[in-house]
């Protein structure tokens, strides 16, 4: 039974291939009317001919149930690209899927006018197709899906590489201005970065400028007196400055210490404790009139 | 058994870790250095663990107790070179040694040490000018 209405469903798809890619670009084109500024016709009239003409490929191998086997592997590849292509296109899911999904009423259209006359061989033909077309919508959201997740975490590599500079002040005082919420990760790939720079400039202190934490709880505080402990093992001094008014409320509020590390209200005031601890004095210029 | 030296230099003794700890050979090292002490007079101890890649809570601990002999001794230890990651993984495990003090290299730790012990000697000469 199964292998005579693939054999239906396959001789119709190669008979028709035309027509039925010509109805299915109108269905798409419609659909995808307000995104016309992502892909261009040509593209779409492409990736809808590989496709259509793989898919048909794959029926006529006579499997039209399980997407996973062999035969379809090549129809699932090429979805999976136009999938990921879109994905980082920009396109959403629902638009992605419609790539599949639109080719159901041009197709059935088509099976209508075949098998007219066999209402029984119709329903079956509409619900063997139907399976499987909503098969392989499914597997283009779950590829859409995957390529916006690998999208994220590249974003997140390349924040985390972007937010962790260290910098050097002075002859010995180097500074590490922190931005953003802390996490584990975050403080873990930071506290690598500074204490290499301790070793790296052979610097005595270290600045810790938390301006750009917008908050700070016991958890944040536990990070940062971690890392001035590491910082401190290696023979380098801390100081954590730059805490706002409303984060110093909190912090009393909380209960949040830092011991008896230096803290300091603005990088200004750090710098100058930080000379004062190296003996350099700051002055200025008397003017010579 | 394996040693690790204890050199003299000037009035100061100086401890190379350049092999990987084990339990023993850490205990046998705590018997050298306290003995050394006492037959030299150093004024100071330099640990140089600039070799060590890895550390556990014993070899942390170890060196908290090392500081803390030396100190029981009269003298100063700082502790000098120690590695980033060894530096996370004491942290990690709860040992923040606040009772080690410490320096980035050997040139630094000599220098703090000069300091440390000036500073206790012209504080002991003051306490024998009250008297």
């Amino acid at each position: 039974m199964t292998i005579a209405t693939s054999h239906r469903i396959a001789d119709i798809l190669t008979r028709h291939e035309q027509p039925i890619l010509e109805a299915w670009l109108r269905e798409q084109l419609v659909a995808l009317s307000a995104r016309q500024d992502l892909i261009s016709e040509a593209d779409l009239r492409r990736q809808s001919a590989e496709f259509l003409a793989l898919f048909t490929s794959a029926c006529r191998s006579g499997n039209i149930t399980d997407i996973t086997a062999p035969e379809w592997k090549q129809s699932c590849s090429n979805l999976g690209n136009v999938s990921r292509s879109r994905a980082t296109q920009g396109f959403s899911p629902s638009e992605t899927a419609t790539f599949v999904f639109s080719l159901k009423q041009p197709f059935f259209s088509r099976l209508r006018q075949e098998l007219g006359g066999d209402a029984a061989g119709l329903a079956e033909e509409m619900w063997n197709a139907t399976v499987l077309l909503d098969k392989l919508g499914l597997y283009t959201t779950e590829v859409h899906q995957k390529a916006r997740e690998e999208v994220i975490k590249l974003q997140q590599a390349e924040m985390l590489e972007l937010s962790t500079p260290v910098v050097k002040l002075w002859d010995g005082i180097i500074a590490l201005p922190l931005i953003g919420t802390l996490d584990s990760g975050r403080t873990n790939i930071m506290m690598e970065n500074l204490l290499q720079s301790i070793v790296d400039t052979g610097s005595d202190i270290a600045i810790v400028d938390i301006t750009g934490v917008p908050t700070v709880d016991t958890l944040v505080a536990q990070y940062l007196l971690k890392m001035v402990a590491a910082a401190r093992l290696m023979g380098a001094e801390c100081i954590i400055c730059g805490i706002r008014p409303q984060i110093a409320q909190t912090m009393v509020h909380l209960g949040v210490e830092f011991g008896n590390v230096v803290t300091k209200a603005s990088l200004a005031d750090a710098l100058a404790y930080a000379f004062r601890q190296i003996g350099c004095t700051v002055s200025k210029q008397t003017s010579r009139s | 058994m394996e040693r690790i030296p204890i050199l003299k230099v000037g009035e100061f003794l100086l401890v190379s870790i350049q092999v990987d700890m084990h339990d023993r050979l850490a205990m046998s090292l705590q018997d050298d250095l306290t003995a050394k002490l006492v037959a030299t007079r150093a004024k100071g101890v330099l640990i140089d663990i600039s070799s060590l890649d890895m550390v556990d809570s014993f070899i942390g601990r170890m060196l908290g107790h090392m500081a803390a002999m030396a100190g029981a001794l009269g003298a100063k230890a700082v502790v000098v070179g120690m590695q980033p990651a060894v530096a996370i993984t004491i942290v990690e495990l709860g040992m923040a040694l606040t009772e080690v003090r410490t320096a980035l290299n050997v040139d630094k730790g000599m220098a703090l040490l000069q300091s440390l012990v000036a500073k206790s000697c012209s504080m002991d000469n003051h306490d024998c000018h009250e008297k």
